[in-house]
């Protein structure tokens, strides 16, 4: 994504993401470092395999989550990125373990 | 249960504060809850620690945020940060999550000022990455000192020209904005411009910022009637209608805004009353003039109740902590009527431009209503506007059953991006009242928690027996 940066922290922290190593500004939210760091697809929903992208960045609509350090749908707009943390997008199919209730 | 607090303020927003302020000068023994890591809200996301962002300082807004920020940073309350609270029963039992650790709490009198939220713009591809609100690059802006480059801003609402007007002022490149608002609403505003006298200024600031918009490079398009977002997997672009024709602009930021309505899922749950407001169109907490709610010791104060604004939140704050003083006994009613005059009087004041606002930005419905059947509405569970139709074809009478029936808001949001528009689409097709039709039940938790979390709960109380 074309992202430009406004304000610039002197402090760099390393975290990871996907396995590639990223310097990112400290202080920022997870779902800016990853936008910044071009990623424009977060993760995959569960119950169509759509790709999802941060939406609402103030921690309501859950479009954000990520795996963080191992747990699983982290919101990345509400937890800042600390040096050494590690990444992953839930990239994957539908899940077939989502139940689907009565849907039509 | 060890801790007990006599009064429990959720949110740190002007509301929150100014409640907080009030209350602890009152000397009730208070805790503050907030879901952010600093003070202030989503109006005064960052204002200590983002100085750097062109245009912010000349707004006198912003001034009046710290102050309440460094006042309330100078209280002696117990205040905790980075805590989202999940419970708020109706015996005021209080559950929040801190560092994956749960703690559950009992409070005497609860002060909900949890703010607004974006209203939803369900139009065709609004979950495409590259869609965004209005509001989130705001956050982006303010918080994380980033935005996005050659953006097209759509919708209407005092908040589009706001954050579109920042962008412009920081000389980010704006591809276009394409204002929504309907002409026909200028004309329906009208008739509350006297009314809006006392606040006249900030009908004047907001022209101001239409103006420096439109002398931009930015394209400003008025008179848009409908818009979809274009592209495969991620948003491309976007295509509108002005006057039966229809355009494309090419970009790969698209950021809508319809306007803000109050958060009311924590209220909700907490069994206050909520009614459909017919001139916002959203579900607001019916509260009194204490901002006292159906449920003993539940208030809600600020744009949680009922969408006034900063300012107004703020004197909401101060009416909410006032009472809860009062019935503690910290204060005598007369100490009370005292200190509400001035707050009463500006809250007044600002509110005098309210129906001038609410009407002139009032979102057209096919905004807010998809015609579109393929349309998602709930984001989580991708349920479409024309699978809601079908299932209240066969006999579904509101959102409850249309949930149970297809997931639809059940997913990890909690109905808060599809509540609204489902209590209106059933509505509309049963020609019903949407007060009739109703909104979604909600329960704790009311954000997602780890089954660890509820197994590790910190005090106990009675519902921790319960649950045990």
């Amino acid at each position: 994504m074309s992202a430009v940066v406004q304000t610039k922290t002197t402090e760099n922290v390393n975290i990871t993401i996907d396995g590639q190593k990223a310097q990112v500004r400290a202080g920022i939210s997870i779902a800016a470092s990853m936008m910044e760091a071009g990623i424009n697809i977060f993760r995959h929903s569960p119950v169509s395999g759509a790709p999802r992208a941060p939406f609402c960045m103030m921690g309501i609509c859950f479009d954000c989550l990520v795996t963080v350090d191992g747990v699983e749908n982290q919101q990345a707009c509400q937890l800042k990125v600390r040096d050494g943390m590690v990444i992953e997008r839930q990239l994957s199919g539908p899940d077939t373990s989502h139940n689907s209730g009565g849907r039509l | 249960m060890n801790k007990q607090y006599e009064i429990v303020i959720i949110g740190t927003g002007p509301a929150g504060m100014a409640a907080s302020e009030v209350a602890s000068k009152a000397g009730a023994r208070i805790l503050v809850l907030d879901e952010q890591e600093r003070p202030g809200g989503q109006i005064y996301r960052g204002i200590e620690t983002s100085p750097s962002v062109p245009g912010r300082d000349l707004d006198q807004s912003m001034a009046n945020g710290r102050s309440l920020i460094k006042q309330f940073q100078g209280l002696n309350v117990d205040y905790i940060p980075d805590a989202t609270v999940w419970l708020v029963s109706d015996k005021r039992e209080i559950g929040y999550s801190r560092e994956g650790v749960s703690h559950l709490m009992q409070a005497d009198q609860v002060i909900i000022a949890t703010g607004a939220q974006e209203r939803p713009v369900p139009v065709p591809g609004w979950t495409r990455p590259g869609v965004m609100t209005v509001g989130a690059a705001q956050i982006l802006l303010k918080d994380d000192g980033m935005a996005m480059k050659n953006a097209v801003f759509a919708g209407t609402g005092p908040l589009l020209y706001a954050a579109a007007h920042q962008y412009v002022n920081a000389g980010i490149p704006v591809k276009a904005v394409l204002d929504l608002t309907p002409w026909k609403n200028y004309l329906r505003a009208l008739p509350f411009l006297p009314k809006a006298l006392p606040r006249f200024s900030k009908i004047v600031e907001g022209w101001l910022m239409k103006q420096q918009i439109s002398r931009s490079r930015a394209q400003y398009i008025k008179g848009v009637s409908e818009i979809e977002i274009v592209g495969e997997h991620t948003a491309t672009g976007i295509r509108y209608r002005c006057r039966d024709r229809w355009d494309q602009i090419d970009a790969q930021h698209i950021l809508l805004h319809s306007g803000v309505i109050p958060n009311i899922n924590i209220s909700r749950a907490a069994g206050c009353e909520t009614v459909w407001d017919k001139s916002q169109l959203c579900w607001r907490v019916s509260t009194d003039r204490w901002c006292r709610t159906s449920v003993p010791g539940i208030f809600v104060a600020g744009d949680g109740a009922d969408i006034g604004g900063a300012i107004s939140a703020e004197q909401y704050g101060r009416l909410a902590a006032l009472e809860a003083a009062r019935h503690l006994g910290h204060i005598s009613t007369v100490q009370r009527d005292i200190r509400s005059r001035s707050p009463r009087s500006t809250l007044n004041k600002e509110l005098s431009v309210r129906l001038f606002l609410e009407t002139l930005f009032k979102p057209p419905a096919r905004f807010r209503l998809p015609r579109d059947k393929q349309t998602i509405v709930c984001r989580c569970e991708e349920i479409t506007a024309g699978e809601i139709e079908k299932i209240v074809d066969l006999g579904c009478k509101g959102p409850n059953q249309v949930k149970s029936y297809s997931r639809c808001g059940m997913g990890p949001c909690q109905g808060r991006f599809c509540g609204p528009t489902v209590s209106e689409l059933i509505a509309g097709q049963l020609k019903k009242p949407v007060n009739t039709v109703g909104y979604y039940r909600l329960r704790p938790p009311l954000k997602p928690l780890l089954l660890n979390e509820l197994i590790t709960l910190q005090n106990g109380t009675d519902l921790e027996k319960r649950i045990k």
